[in-house]
């Protein structure tokens, strides 16, 4: 048995659970086949807690807001970060495990590969933690929809904002792969049409950097007066660690953690990531709605993870997918997977996590984007209460215009 | 001297002498870690794999004393090895000691297994992202040094890390303890016949080397982030280091620890992009050139 099909055979062994979980006896329910959705993520390795657990409870809970419309199976794999194995499992589950929706994706890499595949195999890939800004852009496709954020989002919200406060030179550090050149792309762009210099950047292995101290210190010799963090999950953590330790915070230069979510706030502490600033479309204490959403997908958590906004896109993703299938029958939602993202994208988006929303025709989910400061140990009441809102951009300001993006969608 | 340095390299002398600097901080845990490995494998002969989830563990229970009893990382210096080992001890006595008269290779497929249980056991309890570990009060601050900001912890974490590498080699090759150990190496039926307990030995030895990597794992704790998979990162590195190093050789392993730890540094400076491989090329060749390593004997 290759590692690869065990992998698949443990996820859906996990997956059981969730399946059984739907046979509510006493409740009306959906006839037909259900509609079966993969979750492909990194579930072991460093972007294990923006999605992993917290994804599964999520993907769930939709699928059980939505079990007296339409009945949905939930398959659960870890694509290891690899492109490679993530497209191979895809493809398994495409052509022998019937499933019709791929769902979260995270590493960038691995979403344009199985983007790909989906549209090879008229299937569905709703992408909820992948950060390039590319799969709404030269890669995008009929059959793919990119929920929650893009590089494009992050550096025009973080990025404007870091110029704004006098921020005009700028060093990157890079994580050396599509996600960490998209997203230095992105907000370099930013960074000169709002008057600011580049001051140079470097490209740092990924995975397997763990002491960035060496890169953070070029970062300093070339004067920049911004160090932006084109990385994320324990990448960006380290860096902000040893940037602190190294004292360059404490000489003036700030730091940019383009990409940071809220479970990289909560492993580095308050006492370290105080006075960051990062953008999320997503933050569990905005309103009523966001905490509850947050609530029920935490519950019967047994870890101390935050909800990330990956966490509230694989929730919103699933309830608008079944959605859409539930209008228009399961039979026909799986013959076509072009025909059901059609729908998708033609019914406005409502749901706790984002509240009111819209999918473009180049597969861009829209929504409203935030600007948030990392509250100090002081001004932080409790569990997971770590951020203050400080900006909020309209939907259509958050994302890139449609003409600029290149995607052949909308050109024909 | 600077303007030359400056010159011949196009890199502000400055930012050379900080990657130096920080070369040889790095090659302090390099030499750390393959010292353990390389005390492991001469009295062994087991290529210990589960060294880097040991690394791990150590930065775990170092954050462990201080979030559930209270101490802080001096206690912890001196506790996490010996909890880590104690756990060392009792993996060679359950399961490793059955391999002995086996290849080397069942040692390694054992001890690989475990490592990924510990990573996965610790990855399922506490999450990837990692946990906060501050720097000690009395280590933190930082010396102004004209050319860099250098932080009073990395330097402690040079000095400690030579200081434990000379105790180690008095240890082996001054004691009367230490000449038992190299007695065993050579000749394990003879020095039992003298009377030495030499099962026990190897015990006690298997979980020293696993305390020095605990050790390691606590000195990295405030520096890097402390998650599971922290060890996994660093191990691949390690092992290559011994291998260039020479396999069993305690002085090879803790020089070339520190002057790969240079080496790599410098690769982050002038093509950051090969700063991973830089020391797989360099274990390739070494191969090639002298199989049995820099200071090994064949």
């Amino acid at each position: 048995m290759t590692e690869t099909s065990r992998r698949i055979l443990l996820g859906g062994a996990a997956a059981l659970p969730v399946a059984t979980g739907l046979i509510a006896p006493g409740r009306a329910r959906a006839q037909g086949a259900p509609m079966k959705i993969g979750l492909l993520s990194d579930m072991s390795g460093p972007y294990r807690d923006l999605n992993g657990p917290n994804s599964i409870a999520a993907t769930r809970v939709a699928i059980q807001e939505m079990a007296p419309r339409i009945n949905a199976e939930l398959v659960v794999a870890d694509h290891q970060n690899r492109p490679d194995v993530g497209v191979n499992i895809a493809r398994q589950w495409f052509d022998r495990d019937g499933v019709d929706m791929v769902l979260n994706l995270a590493a960038s890499s691995v979403a344009l590969a199985v983007s790909d595949l989906a549209r090879e195999k008229n299937k569905v890939m709703i992408a909820t933690s992948t950060a390039t800004s590319d799969l709404t852009g030269r890669a995008c496709s009929p059959n793919s929809i990119h929920w929650v954020y893009d590089t494009y989002m992050l550096a025009r919200s973080t990025g404007s904002a870091m110029v704004r406060a006098g921020g005009d030179s700028w060093f990157f550090i890079t994580a050396d792969y599509a996600f960490g050149h998209a997203l230095e792309r992105d907000t370099a762009n930013f960074v000169r049409n709002a008057g600011g210099r580049i001051a140079g950047s470097v490209r740092t292995p990924f995975p397997g950097t763990t002491d960035f101290s060496s890169f953070l210190l070029q970062a300093q010799a070339s004067r920049a007066k911004v160090i932006g963090l084109a990385n994320a999950g324990t990448d960006t953590t380290n860096c902000i660690k040893q940037a602190a330790e190294f004292g360059i915070t404490r000489r003036g230069i700030k730091l940019a953690s383009m990409l940071m979510f809220i479970s990289d706030v909560h492993a580095l502490g308050l006492e370290t990531a105080q006075g960051l600033v990062c953008s999320a479309s997503y933050y569990w204490d905005l309103n009523d709605k966001t905490r509850s959403i947050a609530r029920r997908i935490r519950t019967g958590a047994t870890n101390d993870t935050p909800v990330t906004m990956a966490h509230a896109g694989d929730y919103s993703a699933t309830l608008h997918y079944l959605k859409a299938a539930a209008e228009m029958g399961a039979a026909a939602a799986k013959a076509d997977g072009r025909a059901i993202v059609e729908r998708m994208k033609a019914m406005p988006t409502v749901d706790d996590a984002f509240g009111e929303g819209t999918i473009r025709a180049d597969g861009r989910k829209l929504h409203p984007a935030y600007l948030f400061e990392v509250k100090t140990p002081a001004e932080s009441r409790g569990q997971h209460d770590y951020y203050k809102l400080l900006q909020t951009s309209a939907p259509d300001d958050a994302f890139r215009p449609m003409s600029e993006g290149g995607c052949s969608l909308v050109r024909s | 001297m600077l303007e030359f340095f400056e010159t011949i390299t196009g890199i502000p002398a400055p930012l050379l002498f900080g990657q130096l600097l920080l070369g040889l901080i790095n090659g302090a845990f390099y030499a750390m870690l393959s010292l353990g490995l390389a005390v492991i494998f001469g009295l062994l002969n087991i290529i210990n794999f589960t060294h880097g989830s040991q690394f791990m563990m150590g930065a775990f229970v170092a954050w462990m004393l201080l979030a559930w009893a209270g101490i802080g990382y001096w206690g912890a210096l001196v506790l996490a090895p010996l909890i880590v080992g104690a756990t060392g001890v009792v993996i060679e006595r359950l399961m490793i000691s059955r391999l002995y008269k086996l290849d080397h290779l069942y040692g390694l497929l054992l001890t690989f297994g475990i490592g990924l249980m510990i990573e996965g056991y610790f990855r399922n309890e506490f999450g990837s992202s990692g946990l906060p570990y501050r720097i000690p009060a009395e280590l933190s601050g930082a010396w102004d040094l004209g050319f860099m900001f250098m932080p009073v912890y990395r330097g402690w974490v040079v000095v400690f890390a030579l200081a434990t590498c000379l105790a180690t080699w008095l240890v082996i090759e001054k004691t009367r303890l230490g000449a038992y150990l190299r007695a065993a190496t050579e000749n394990a039926p003879l020095v039992q016949a003298f009377g030495v307990n030499v099962p026990r030995m190897i015990t006690l030895t298997y979980g020293a080397g696993v305390g020095l990597a605990a050790l390691a794992g606590v000195l990295a704790a405030p520096i890097y982030s402390v998650n599971p998979q922290m060890g996994t990162n660093l191990i691949i590195v390690v092992f290559a280091v011994v291998v260039i190093g020479g396999m069993g050789s305690i002085l090879g392993s803790v020089i070339t620890g520190f002057s790969l730890g240079v080496i790599e540094g410098l690769t982050k400076v002038f093509w950051p992009e090969a700063s991973a491989v830089v020391i797989f090329v360099i274990m390739a060749i070494v191969l090639l050139a002298r199989p049995a390593g820099l200071f090994g004997r064949a």
